[in-house]
């Protein structure tokens, strides 16, 4: 109960190292998510309307990305990023973008693959008409992004919920430096094998808050796209 | 540029020549033959699984026979897509207002003279609804901006899929009115209908087919009094053909 009181203090406080760790989570996260859902929309997108021999196939290397064990996604960045791997002259390792760099890999499959489930369908309602309207290449790759935008939302938040929640890549990676890439989820695992399990609680805590407001944006999202027939 | 009447039709004739399609073991389309030269409004007409909807897919592009060949005018179906506009028997609206789906199908339009968009929705007595959700319209209101949508290309040809199917008596009139419209300004229209008396309104030439293949071609009154066929005639008297 101490510990509990503890973490509801540093909260309310607004103690600097806890929100120094809760800022730094939610820009990488961002960030993250941001370029992912720059690759991931359009790709699954395009995977979803355009026929090309090994399509099948990109889908289920997509599917199957989904579900990478984020560590081996991190050790593989961690080789790419070493000193003596391909990109290790760029000095990112142990930095907010080798985090960046790990969470892209991570939810980028994710994004796409859910984006290209939501098309899909979209794609079986549209294809007729926009074939009849002459809608072709970018344009109709566009429209469907936007006509689907609302489902999309939610795979985006999905992505977020994945990035915000990661552990392992990022400490392979980040290597859960202090004042520079401590995130909420790293913190926590150190915090709690050091026994410190107020901060760990505290944390613990912010990120179930921001879990449930991503899950009540979604659903939010879900309700107003059915009210206005844009589900 | 308004099409009229006294411009000639650039998609006419359309001639279809030995067009076959087989879906699983059956030959849906069976080597069908149709010459269509005239303006105005022809209605195709025919009991369930006769291929009527599979003809008009693949007269607009959407479906490629299994062999034959159709030519509009001098130009090949691929050629002609440009000049062709289809409503569906179930009209798919965008989601988003009335007047970006108009936008959207015209964006040169919505660009340069944003005020045909509106126009173009008063044609269809939906000027008022503009920035509604489209999907939120009524069946009917869905399926007269389905309609204003595919004119705003000015088509040479229009084809209609079973559009009225399910509409109240005043939108089925309305669309009615509009595609008469069309049809005066020298657009080529070809409907697939099963109301005998949208035919008997519409219909300047009835194409009546029947498993795959055309049964019988004529002009709606002779079609309506003295039809050549047993299957046509049967068809007519409201027997169940399969």
């Amino acid at each position: 109960m101490d510990a509990l009181a503890e973490a509801f203090r540093l909260i309310f406080s607004l103690d600097a190292d806890l929100f120094e760790i809760l800022l730094l989570s939610i820009r990488v996260s961002l960030v993250a998510l941001g370029i992912s859902a720059v690759i991931g929309l359009p790709l699954g997108t395009y995977l979803a309307i355009t026929k090309f021999p090994g399509r099948k196939f990109c889908t289920l290397l997509l599917n199957a990305l989904m579900g990478m064990p984020p560590v081996v996604v991190g050790l593989m960045v961690y080789l790419l990023l070493s000193r003596s791997g391909p990109l290790g002259w760029m000095g990112l390792l142990y930095t907010p973008s080798a985090m960046i760099i790990a969470q892209v890999v991570l939810i980028t499959p994710i994004i796409a693959a859910l984006s290209n489930q939501v098309i899909e369908n979209l794609y079986q309602e549209y294809s007729d008409t926009f074939y009849s309207m002459g809608v072709t290449g970018r344009r109709a790759i566009l429209a469907y992004l936007v006509d689907a935008r609302y489902a999309l939302t939610t795979c985006i938040l999905a992505g977020f919920g994945r990035a915000i929640a990661e552990v392992g890549a990022v400490i392979i990676v980040g290597g859960n430096i202090d004042h520079l890439t401590r995130v909420m989820t790293t913190a926590i695992a150190l915090e709690t094998s050091k026994g410190n399990l107020a901060l760990a609680l505290g944390l613990g805590a912010v990120l179930f808050v921001l879990s449930l407001l991503v899950n009540a944006l979604v659903i939010g999202v879900r309700e107003y796209a059915a009210k206005r027939q844009y589900a | 540029m308004l099409r009229s009447a006294s411009m000639p039709n650039s998609l006419l004739p359309i001639r279809i020549n030995d067009l076959r399609l087989v879906k699983g073991n059956r030959a849906v389309l069976g080597g069908l033959d149709l010459v269509i030269e005239e303006s105005g409004i022809t209605v195709i007409m025919g009991p369930n699984g006769a291929g009527k909807s599979l003809l008009l897919r693949c007269l607009h592009g959407l479906i490629t026979p299994d062999c034959g060949a159709i030519t509009l005018g001098s130009l090949a179906v691929a050629n002609s897509r440009d000049e062709q506009a289809m409503v569906f028997q179930h009209p798919v609206l965008l989601r988003r207002t009335v007047l970006q789906n108009l936008a959207f199908a015209a964006p040169e339009i919505a660009k340069s003279a944003p005020r045909h968009l509106v126009q173009a929705l008063e044609s269809v007595n939906l000027a008022d609804r503009a920035d509604q959700p489209a999907r939120m319209l009524s069946g009917g209101e869905q399926q007269r901006l389905a309609l204003a949508r595919a004119l705003l290309s000015k088509p040479a040809l229009l084809i209609l899929d079973e559009a009225t199917a399910s509409l109240d008596p005043a939108s089925v009139l309305l669309i009615e009115s509009l595609v008469k419209t069309q049809s005066a300004m020298g657009t080529k229209v070809i409907l697939v209908s099963h109301d005998q008396g949208q035919a008997r309104r519409l219909a300047d030439e009835i194409v009546f087919i029947s498993n795959g293949q055309v049964a019988e071609q004529s002009s709606a009154k002779q079609f309506f009094t003295t039809p050549q066929t047993p299957v046509a005639k049967a068809y007519l008297a409201g027997e169940i053909l399969f």
